[in-house]
């Protein structure tokens, strides 16, 4: 068991930077573009690894060392998360709220590396992703909390095995609010389009792109992958809701989650094609009504 | 048929909350004209099988009025009035979807001291009613706009609705009927007072209807 | 004949929409107001049988409020066709900003106060709570457009708040309709009726806890109709910026209607043993009535607002009379007869006044007596009638409530009921006097020369009423009296 835990674990650090590939070819597919190859990210983390990073004068220690804790932080966060009914490789009563600290941890440092600059331009952007996740990361507990209560488990490696198809089937518009208000969660923490844009260059209106402007090379590259990871422990939290296909058969539940994980990076995509960016004032609005799905859901299943 | 009704409830209590978190009136006609089709679903869905003529004129008459017609009459008073969205409530939008979603608990916590009706009843039901009577209220006592005191108005006799069809049998279909009448005429009567409210003062916020006090 | 009573005024309401000569429309009116109370004093002689398996029929309580509301609307159609025939059609002066304005149409305002009477029949004929319920929602309904009569900001304002108000609380009754059905259901049977004597003589299987809520919502309901404080707030508005006519069956007929409706719930609760319940509510929300409206009427520059104060002060003690039980009851039907007479006849005299002096503001007006003579003086024997002096009927009334109080020990109750008369009398006092008497304050040209018939005659008969309720109570109406009061558990 312990073997197909770790495997899941690399599955999850070789496949993640396909996800933002995957939701670029759906955009540019529906743009009618043929768009960058699904395997971009790879070619552009190869690429700035290769080179040296510059530093600017102001910056000290802390700005070195963030990008390369906050990867850190995420890959623990990654050994938490269950892959079908194959066991996480650490599993202990309590550890979504360690899920959701590792999170935070990320988050943190990211916003301290761009604090760092002392850039206003950079503080600017930290604040409002201060602001944002004070909204969304309440939201995300409540789901968790919701789900706990209704697998009765307080380990994520107890929980997701514990959703089958009966569970839809006893308490189907629980699950569905849990889902949407997830969904709403990834898309705000993962700095994509209704909250955020991740191709914008419009200084006014970025989040997370301008907190990560001052950083280059291998910095850059470890940035980026901490974000197509923090992308998938999102993913496979909302994969394995509601696709809740348990066989048994370790092969076979990996394989349909790597189906499931490939559809949330299109739905994601089909989303960012079709909506506009809300204006920032009525993003708190938007995670506010998350949250009120997210504790309509909590209070269907305490029922 | 038990977990069909549930649904349509918790669509209505989703209903509720959009209606206390939405600023544009058009969207939250709509919404009220929604929950107006799902108030009948929900009185099909306690009927327990036996679809009676009663039961079949009752729901098409809700359907009608709340789901067709309050929709186009309220639809009408906004554009007479000239106004599409809600300004600055005295709660603010996120402020009051908070509370709304925070009155379901107590909706809940309401219904737990109450004695038991039966095991006919959807345990979701009176919640749920509850939960209409107080996102009403709220929109009323918290929006200046007239319109949204209306939408308030008939968010409140929803839930009162709701709780009727659900715990109420076989009342008599005259009342029930004349019930909807007056319903429907005092949407209409507040209506025509929007439009001469909007063309005597150039505005619809009663926050200003502010001359008469002691 | 019980569907006489309500489809008499119904129908002649829906025509006076399309009928478009006045003389016919005011005729009309003037029929539909003599038949039902033609029909109403047939109702005193002879028990009318219930129409439609039950759903309308009249019983002591229906009667007795019935029959005020009668009297009231046929003194209030005199007094209407005089005002109606007084009024240009069309325009109209704002006495508050000097604004010109329209009135409404002269067939909208007949056709409404028709449909008004009939559905404050309704009321009082109605045998079932749901019917109840409909019928008073109606009221408000046709209610509203007579508000709105003189079309200025003040009155719309005034609609608006009366429209929105009543109809939430009104609202909130229904729910107290469903859960008095709840509290009626037993699991064995199917069906569940709401009709007022079936539930009554089933009182004892009936769910206390769901039936004690039902009333908190029937009282909450009804209680924002009528008036109870804090439930008020519309009612000064509405009350003060409506036709003086209107304000009149307003004060008069309407609150007593609100007031038949919590009745109806009191009587469920008493023959289900709950009565102890309903009684602390009523005794409560009665002295703060009586509590908010004498801290309004102190210092109340207008008058026709004072004399609307004054009625939630009057619906207080209703509420306190019932809620004291026994001999409180009897006071309280009484006290229902001889300030819905009063109230009435001022709210008639003060649209007298405004008339003559174009203003509602009191001190500005001196002189009442010379001006109008009569006028004047039926304002100073309304004003002595309602704080309750001798030898007026409410003065009766008034001290048989009181005697309830100190009989049954509730002797801090007693007290605040006397300080808060006390205050209201002095409150009133300051301002009707100074109008009444004194120099007149209007130039002598501006001075009507006369006062017509169809003005004075109708606060006249009621003045005459209410003195002679003071001193002798005559003998059918005191049987009826009594057999509502025993209907209500009291004696």
């Amino acid at each position: 068991m312990r073997i197909a835990s770790l495997c899941q674990l690399l599955l999850a650090l070789v496949l993640a930077p396909l996800l933002p590939g995957v939701i670029n070819k759906v955009k540019a597919f529906v743009a009618g573009r043929t768009g960058p190859p699904i395997v971009q990210l790879y070619h552009d983390m190869f690429k700035l690894l290769g080179k040296g990073a510059v530093y600017s004068e102001t910056t000290t220690s802390v700005f070195r060392f963030a990008p390369l804790a906050g990867l850190a932080a995420v890959i623990v966060a990654l050994t938490l998360l269950p892959i079908g009914s194959v066991r996480a490789l650490l599993a202990f009563p309590g550890d979504l709220v360690l899920l959701a600290y590792l999170l935070g941890l990320m988050r943190f440092l990211t916003v301290i590396g761009a604090l760092d600059t002392g850039s206003s331009f950079e503080g600017m952007g930290a604040s409002r992703e201060v602001q944002f996740s004070a909204l969304a990361e309440p939201v995300l507990m409540l789901t968790m909390v919701a789900l706990a209560r209704q697998a009765d488990n307080l380990s994520l490696s107890g929980i997701y095995p514990a959703i089958t198809g009966n569970t839809w089937v006893q308490a189907g518009p629980a699950l569905a609010m849990i889902s949407a208000a997830l969904l709403a969660v990834s898309l705000a923490e993962n700095a994509r389009i209704p909250v955020d844009d991740p191709n914008t260059h419009l200084e006014l209106t970025m989040i997370h792109e301008v907190m990560v402007l001052d950083f280059s090379g291998p910095d850059l590259a470890f940035i980026h992958y901490a974000a197509a990871l923090k992308l998938w422990v999102f993913g496979s939290l909302l994969v394995g809701l509601c696709l809740p296909l348990r066989t048994g058969q370790a092969l076979a539940d990996v394989g349909a989650f790597l189906a499931g994980m490939f559809l949330f990076a299109t739905v994601i995509g089909i989303i960012e094609s079709t909506m506009a960016r809300l204006r920032l004032l009525r993003v708190p609005q938007m995670l506010v009504g998350a949250g009120a799905i997210a504790i309509v859901a909590l209070v269907l299943v305490l029922r | 048929m038990q977990a069909w009704t549930d649904l349509v409830l918790i669509l209505v209590i989703l209903t509720n909350l959009a209606l206390a978190g939405l600023s544009s009136f058009g969207t939250c006609v709509r919404v009220l004209a929604f929950q107006g089709v799902l108030l009948g679903l929900v009185t099909v869905g306690v009927q327990q099988g036996d679809l009676s003529l009663h039961t079949l004129v009752l729901v098409a008459g809700i359907v009608a009025i709340k789901g067709l017609v309050f929709p186009r009459l309220l639809l009408r008073a906004v554009r007479e009035a000239g106004v599409r969205h809600e300004v600055e409530p005295f709660i603010g939008f996120a402020t009051s979807l908070l509370i709304g979603t925070l009155a379901l608990p107590l909706a809940m916590w309401l219904t737990s001291h109450l004695p038991r009706v039966g095991p006919a009843v959807p345990p979701l039901l009176i919640p749920t009613a509850f939960h209409a009577i107080l996102i009403g209220l709220l929109l009323i006592v918290s929006r200046r706009k007239a319109v949204t005191q209306v939408l308030g108005y008939l968010a409140l006799e929803n839930g009162i609705f709701i709780f009727g069809v659900g715990l109420v049998r076989q009342a008599t279909l005259l009342v029930e009927m004349g019930i909807l009448l007056d319903v429907f005429v005092a949407v209409f009567v507040m209506g025509i007072a929007i439009f001469h409210i909007s063309r005597e003062f150039d505005h619809i916020d009663t926050d200003r209807l502010s001359l008469l006090k002691e | 004949m019980v569907a006489a009573l309500f489809l008499i005024p119904a129908l002649a309401g829906l025509a006076a929409f399309v009928i478009r000569p006045h003389g016919v429309r005011r005729a009309l009116l003037l029929g539909a107001a003599l038949a039902h109370a033609a029909l109403t004093a047939q109702a005193w002689r002879r028990p009318p049988t219930p129409a439609l398996d039950g759903l309308l029929s009249l019983d002591e309580l229906g009667l007795l409020f019935l029959s005020i509301t009668s009297a009231l609307f046929l003194a209030a159609t005199f007094y209407g066709i005089g005002y109606l025939r007084h009024q240009k059609p069309g325009e109209g002066q704002d006495f508050g900003q000097g604004l010109a304005f329209a009135n409404a149409p002269e067939a909208v305002f007949t056709g409404c106060l028709l449909l008004f009477l009939a559905m404050m029949t309704l009321v009082s004929l109605s045998g079932h709570f749901g019917l109840n319920w409909v019928a008073m929602e109606a009221t408000t309904l046709a209610s509203a457009p007579l508000i709105y009569f003189h079309r200025h900001s003040r009155s719309l304002e005034a609609t608006w708040k009366y429209l929105l108000i009543c109809s939430v609380g009104i609202a909130l009754a229904l729910l107290g309709v469903f859960l008095v059905a709840v509290a009626a259901t037993d699991p064995a049977r199917t069906t569940v009726s709401l009709m007022m004597a079936e539930l009554i003589r089933r009182g004892g299987d009936l769910n206390h806890i769901w039936l004690k809520l039902a009333f908190v919502f029937l009282l909450v309901g009804y209680g924002t109709k009528m008036g109870l404080a804090p439930l008020h707030t519309w009612l000064p508005d509405a009350h003060s910026e409506s036709p003086s006519v209107v304000s009149a069956l307003l004060s008069g007929a309407l609150l007593n209607c609100a007031f038949l409706c919590i009745l109806r719930g009191y009587q469920i609760l008493a023959a289900a043993g709950c009565a102890a319940f309903a009684q602390d509510l009523l005794v409560l929300l009665g002295l703060l009535s009586m509590g908010a409206a004498a801290v309004f009427i102190i210092g109340q520059p207008d008058y026709k607002r004072m004399l609307a104060y004054s009625s939630v002060e009057h619906i207080g003690i209703l509420a306190l009379g019932m809620g004291l039980g026994g001999a409180g009851i009897f006071g309280a039907m009484l006290h229902a007869v001889n300030h819905s007479l009063t109230k009435a006849m001022l709210f008639l005299v003060a649209g007298n006044l405004l008339a003559a002096y174009h203003t509602k503001t009191g001190d500005r007006i001196q002189g009442a007596l010379r001006v109008l003579p009569v006028s004047g003086a039926l304002w100073l024997a309304g004003f002595l009638a309602i704080t309750g002096s001798p030898p007026f009927g409410p003065f009766l009334s008034e001290f048989t409530v009181l005697r309830a109080a100190l009989e049954q020990g509730h002797v801090v109750t007693a007290i605040l009921y006397l300080a808060f008369l006390g205050m209201i009398f002095v409150g009133m006092a300051g301002v009707f006097l100074q109008m009444t008497y004194g120099r007149a304050s209007l130039p002598a040209a501006e001075r009507p020369t006369h006062e017509t018939l169809l003005s004075i005659l109708p606060p006249t008969a009621l003045g005459i009423a209410v003195l002679i309720l003071g001193i002798w109570v005559p003998a059918p109406l005191l049987d009826l009296l009594h057999r509502a009061a025993s209907a209500l558990g009291g004696f």
